[in-house]
Parts: C-alpha cells; sequence; structure tokens
C-alpha cells in the first residue's frame, strides 16, 4: 500500500487545533460550504452510502444505508444523536478527536443532518469527559457564532441546532436506544427493537444515532469523496456478497502493556502484531505478548498466535472473537493472570448490566462472583463448565436479551476458557489442591440459592 | 412556560433549589420537546452546587419539570453517580480499575489511596475533604493508569504522584 497520511489526526499536535481558526486554515468548513450550496441532502446520503463507510460505534453498520431506512416525507423533526458515551474498556480515540480537534467532529455532524434533514443534534457525552465538554461546547458557541449552527446555515434554507447532553457514568448509556432513554430523562433501559430508532427513536420521532469518529469520517469523504475513501482499508471479499469491506482511515487505540501506549492512525485492516510493533513500541519490558483484546474488552481475546489478525470488520471474528468492536487493542505481557484478566472483565459487565433482562443481570453478577471465589482459592473444575454455560446462553445471539452488553459479557468468558483452558485449570488445582474436583454446590451457592 | 409555583416552592425558606439553580434549570428547556429530559442535566445542576441530591431537591426538580417526584427518583436511582444520603467531598476522585489501568497497577493506587485517606472505596474522609470512588474506564488508557478528580484527568500516576495530588486537595 502506498504510504497513508493521517486525515482523521492532521490536525493533532498543531497549536490551538482545537480552534475554528485553526481549523479553517486546513480547509475546514470548505466541505460544508460546498455542499450546501451544491448537493442535495439526497446526494449527500448516496455519496456516504457509495464510500462503503461503516459505523466506527462497535457494530461497523453501513452508515449510509442506516440513514436511508428513516421515513420518506416525515414532517419532523427527525433527530440526530451523536454518540460520545465512549466507555467501553480501552477506548479513547473519541476522546482524543474532541478535545483536540472537535470541528473535524462537529461539521460531519452538521453533514450528516444535512443528508437525514435532522433539524435537532444531540451529543452524548460522557460525564467522564471535562476536557471533551470544554472543547465541545466552545466550538458550538464559535460555529453558531459563524452561522455554521442555527437558522438558515451559511444562508441556505437548512437550520440545525446542536447541543451538548451529558451523562452519569453508565456504560449502557452508549447502547443506542439505552442513550435515547437516557436522553429522555428516564432509566436507561435499551429498547426491545425494532422499531429501529430510525423509525422510531428519540422523542418517538425518527432518529439517527452515530458514534464520533463517524462524523469525522463523513466530514472527509464530503471533502475528498467516496473513492478516496474507498481507496483504503480491505475491499470487500469478492467471494461473499455480504461482506461490505472495511474502507477507510481508523482510529487505534492501544494501550496495557506495550511501550507507547497512544491513539494511532491506520488503514483499515492493519494487523494487531502491526500495531503492537510499528507504533506501540513493541511489548514492554523486553516481554512477549500472552494475549491482547482486540476492539474493546467485549470483543474478547487474541492469543499471542493470533496477533497476526487483520483489524478490520472481519478479521477478529475469523478467530472466535465477537468483531472489530472499538479497535482498541489492550496488550497483556505474559506475567498477566488469565484469571486475573477475565475476574476484572466480569466485574466490569456485572457493575453496569442495566438489570433489565435476568441472563444478562443474573449472568454477569453470577459469574463475578464465581471468579471472586477461584481468585480467593475455591475455584472448581466445574466451574469452568458453569461459567461457559453463562457464555453461551446470555446475549442477543442466543436470543436471551434486549441488547448486546450481554454479548460483549459472555465473549470474553468464551474466548477466556476456550482459549486458555489449562491455565484455569492449572491455577484451580494449584490454588484449591483439596477442594478443586468437589461438584457439588458451594455452600454459599446453597446459601443464597433461594429468592 | 415558565415554573408553577406550588405553596411550598415559595416558602423560600425552606427550598433547596437556589433561584440560580431554578434559572439554570429553565434555561434549558427550550432545548427538548419534553421537560423530561432536562432531568439528568437538572440533577447535574444541583450536584454540582449541593454535592448531592437530597429527596427534598428530587421533589423540587419534579415539580419544575411537572413529571412525579418517583419520576426524577427513578432515574436518579439508576446512576450510581448521585449520592443522596449526605455530600460527597469537597473533591471526588474517581481512580480508574478498568482493564488498562489495571495492567499498569490501579490497584495498588487504589489500595495506596484508602490508606492514606483512611476510608474505604466509596466513603467520605469524616472531615469532607475527599470522597475516593473506583471508575470504571475513564478513557485515558493512554495514560494508564489514570484519575480524574476536580475536573481533571490525573495522567501515568504512581504511589508519589498520587501522594502529592492528594495532599493539594483543600
Ligand atoms: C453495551 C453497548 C455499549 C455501546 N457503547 C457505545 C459507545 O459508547 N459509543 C458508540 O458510539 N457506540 C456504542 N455502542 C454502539 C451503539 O449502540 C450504536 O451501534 C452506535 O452508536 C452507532 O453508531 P455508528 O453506526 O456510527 O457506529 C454500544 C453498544 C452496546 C451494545
Ligand atoms: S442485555 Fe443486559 S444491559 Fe442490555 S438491556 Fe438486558 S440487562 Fe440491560
Amino acid at each position: 500500500m502506498a504510504t497513508f497520511e493521517p486525515v482523521l489526526l492532521a490536525n493533532v499536535g498543531r497549536d490551538d487545533s482545537h480552534t475554528r481558526a485553526v481549523y479553517e486554515s486546513t480547509g475546514g468548513y470548505e466541505a460544508l460550504r460546498r455542499t450546501l450550496a451544491e448537493m442535495s441532502p439526497a446526494d449527500l446520503t448516496e455519496l456516504v452510502k457509495a464510500s462503503n463507510l461503516r459505523g466506527r460505534g462497535g457494530a461497523g453498520f453501513p452508515t449510509g444505508v442506516k440513514w436511508t431506512f428513516l421515513p420518506k416525507d416525515h414532517p419532523g423533526p427527525i433527530y440526530m444523536c451523536v454518540n460520545a458515551d465512549e466507555s467501553e474498556p480501552g477506548t479513547f480515540n473519541n476522546r482524543i478527536l474532541m478535545e483536540e480537534d472537535p470541528h473535524q467532529v462537529i461539521e460531519g455532524a452538521i453533514l450528516s443532518c444535512y443528508a437525514t434533514r435532522a433539524t435537532t443534534a444531540y451529543i452524548y457525552l460522557r460525564y467522564e469527559y471535562p476536557g471533551s465538554y470544554a472543547r465541545l461546547q466552545a466550538a458550538i458557541d464559535e460555529c453558531y457564532a459563524a452561522g455554521y449552527l442555527g437558522k438558515n446555515i451559511l444562508g441556505s434554507d437548512f437550520s440545525l441546532d446542536m447541543y451538548l447532553h451529558r451523562g452519569a457514568a453508565a456504560y449502557i448509556c452508549g447502547e443506542e436506544t439505552g442513550l435515547i432513554e437516557s436522553l429522555e430523562g428516564k432509566r436507561a433501559w435499551p429498547r426491545i427493537k425494532p422499531p429501529f430508532p430510525a423509525v422510531e427513536g428519540l422523542f418517538h420521532k425518527p432518529t439517527v444515532i452515530n458514534n464520533v469518529e463517524t462524523m469525522a469520517c463523513v466530514t472527509h469523504i464530503a471533502r475528498r469523496g467516496a473513492d478516496w475513501f474507498k481507496s483504503i482499508g480491505t475491499p470487500a471479499d469478492p467471494n461473499n456478497p455480504r461482506d461490505a469491506g472495511s474502507y477507510g482511515p481508523k482510529l487505534y487505540c492501544l494501550s496495557g502493556h506495550v511501550n507507547k501506549p497512544g491513539c494511532y492512525e491506520a488503514p483499515l485492516g492493519i494487523t494487531c502484531r502491526e500495531l503492537i510493533d510499528n507504533f506501540g513500541g513493541g511489548v514492554w519490558k523486553n516481554r512477549r505478548a500472552k494475549a491482547a483484546v482486540p476492539g474493546g474488552i467485549s470483543m474478547g481475546l487474541l492469543t499471542a498466535d493470533e496477533l497476526d489478525t487483520p483489524l478490520d470488520f472481519s478479521g477478529p471474528g475469523r478467530v472466535g472473537c465477537l468483531g472489530l468492536g472499538t479497535a482498541a487493542v489492550v496488550v497483556l505481557d505474559e506475567t498477566v493472570s488469565i484469571v486475573d484478566f477475565l475476574h476484572n472483565s466480569c466485574r466490569f459487565f456485572a457493575h453496569e448490566s442495566c438489570g433489565q433482562c435476568t441472563p444478562c443481570r443474573e449472568g454477569t453478577a453470577w459469574s463475578l462472583r464465581m471468579l471472586e471465589r477461584m481468585r480467593a482459592g475455591r475455584g472448581r473444575l466445574a466451574d469452568l463448565d458453569l461459567l461457559l454455560e453463562i457464555g453461551d446462553s446470555i446475549g442477543i445471539m442466543p436470543g436471551t436479551t434486549i441488547c448486546g452488553l450481554a454479548d460483549g459479557a459472555a465473549w470474553p468468558i468464551k474466548n477466556a476458557i476456550r482459549k486458555f483452558r489449562d491455565e484455569f485449570e492449572d491455577f484451580i488445582r494449584r490454588t484449591n489442591p483439596h477442594g478443586y474436583d468437589v461438584t457439588e454446590p458451594v455452600p454459599a451457592l446453597v446459601q443464597l440459592g433461594g429468592h | 412556560m415558565g415554573a408553577r409555583h406550588p405553596p411550598y416552592l415559595m416558602a423560600t425558606a425552606e427550598r433547596i433549589l437556589t433561584d440560580e439553580m431554578v434559572a439554570a434549570i429553565q434555561a434549558l428547556l427550550p432545548r427538548y420537546p419534553t421537560r423530561q429530559a432536562v432531568t439528568l442535566p437538572a440533577l447535574h445542576i444541583v450536584n454540582n452546587q449541593l454535592r448531592h441530591v437530597p429527596l427534598a431537591a428530587v421533589v423540587e426538580i419534579a415539580e419544575l419539570l411537572e413529571l412525579a417526584p418517583a419520576q426524577v427518583q427513578d432515574t436518579l436511582s439508576f446512576y450510581g453517580f448521585f449520592k443522596q444520603d449526605a455530600p460527597h467531598g469537597r473533591t471526588r476522585a474517581w481512580i480508574c480499575r478498568s482493564l488498562s489501568c489495571a495492567l499498569r497497577g490501579s490497584e495498588s493506587l487504589i489500595e495506596h489511596a484508602q490508606q492514606k485517606l483512611g476510608i474505604a472505596s466509596g466513603e467520605t474522609t469524616p472531615d469532607g475533604r475527599v470522597t475516593l470512588e473506583e471508575a470504571e474506564c475513564l478513557g485515558g488508557c493512554d495514560f494508564a493508569p489514570c484519575m480524574l478528580a476536580g475536573g481533571q484527568l490525573h495522567k501515568n500516576l504512581d504511589t508519589a504522584q498520587l501522594d502529592r495530588i492528594i495532599d493539594t486537595w483543600e
């Protein structure tokens, strides 16, 4: 591949990269100007569709296609929600965009509203990002002052209001219908779909929900065209008609046991090993990698032997992971206990389950309790199959839960135990020499069993 | 538009929400087609000032938003974020415990902070100076281990730096 020039991070590192003046000095808002003057909303939707942009928030759904699910000729209002809840462990690329180059995100959001005829946009921002809050609010204020937001934008008949809405430290608010419920002022209980938000979403109106990085990609597609976007990344597999390909630049997050953690931009499809070695300076302390999370902990685990997996929308799935997710790689060196990893993951999901579906609420809570018992030296080999039973039975995929949080909770359990079973068994035998093969219910389970 | 004024809201001596809070909440109403959507922003406005949202404030927010108090309380209680019985400390410190920070030593940072402050996670020092919290991923994984406190992300912490930061809190 020809040398790759970062576009999403091009301005990051410049002095005052967060200001409108600096953004405009590198071509910012020219795409908005040109689009409003020359393109219809339908043209812009077609352009985004033609680019094959897939959402960067985790599910990888084609953005232009999602926009066409909005009802035609709806009297309105149509709402746009920019998903800035970014709470998947290991993920911080949205934060960098919002803090260092917020106008790039806002230009994409304005363009997306134009394409979808949305007249109000809410940016749902996680509370724990005070820096992003300040920068986004300042950028929105600058846009109103410049006539990029408000009534009759740049003299057109397109009007748009944009508001920041802060969350309150709950991961589930990143799930699109949890986000909607939270924005409406209710508990963030995800909704059963259908109806999908495009048909009935925020305030019961047609609603588009897109991730922050997706918005930034729209800016560059409007600026450089669909062909440019499709010249980057992994083409669709010609033998698989359902593969939409993995096009465009991507922001990869790299953290954990590497020499240089950070957010790096590369064409979609870079391998996990290339990311670790070429960008991250390799595994720290001259150690070897034992495993890596491919795209936020919800996606499961790659073993050391699977690090050549391409980080595109299809790669992680081929080695048993849930998917690309947020493309946030977390590296575990050879000293890490997989039991500790799984405990950390189970604790997260038990804490963040919204509690609405029994399989998710109980499954995440009991898996945490089992991992706690295991770490305390009272694990039993039979626990591993119990954990797998939970992992195999909670989630949208087996059909037992309303949202994908449960699938994300299940995948680390399934991958860790199936890919590192020997280590779990050794740990249990070593730490519980007199009880590792007990199969009766443990006393605590008996006592807590009845409701 | 405009707040209704039920009798007890007029009794200013007993009101928990100040005029400034009420004005800030009302200023947000035009942004949303329903009053209920202002629930979370209203809770933040009160919490920023009072460092908790007592039940009496919930009742007043409900009046302003024309909701049943139980609706506001339902939303509040969903988020572990808003304390209700007593204010959190003058500084609320969130140390991240999720994977990237755990891999780089956040567990020992949390233990260190607990010992130095003499409290467990979730508690407030008796002098009301600090509330210590364990956070799930703060999105600062490139700077692990990290802590959010005083509206600022503290990066790449070790125990010595943590000590110095804690000592600056009033
Ligand atoms: C439990 C859960 C948490 C999620 N958190 C986020 C998030 O923080 N940010 C995000 O953009 N998408 C998140 N998503 C995905 C959203 O539901 C949705 O697919 C996405 O925002 C759509 O935007 P995109 O098409 O631009 O990717 C989450 C999904 C689930 C199931
Ligand atoms: S799967 Fe879990 S998080 Fe999602 S709606 Fe059900 S209980 Fe809530």
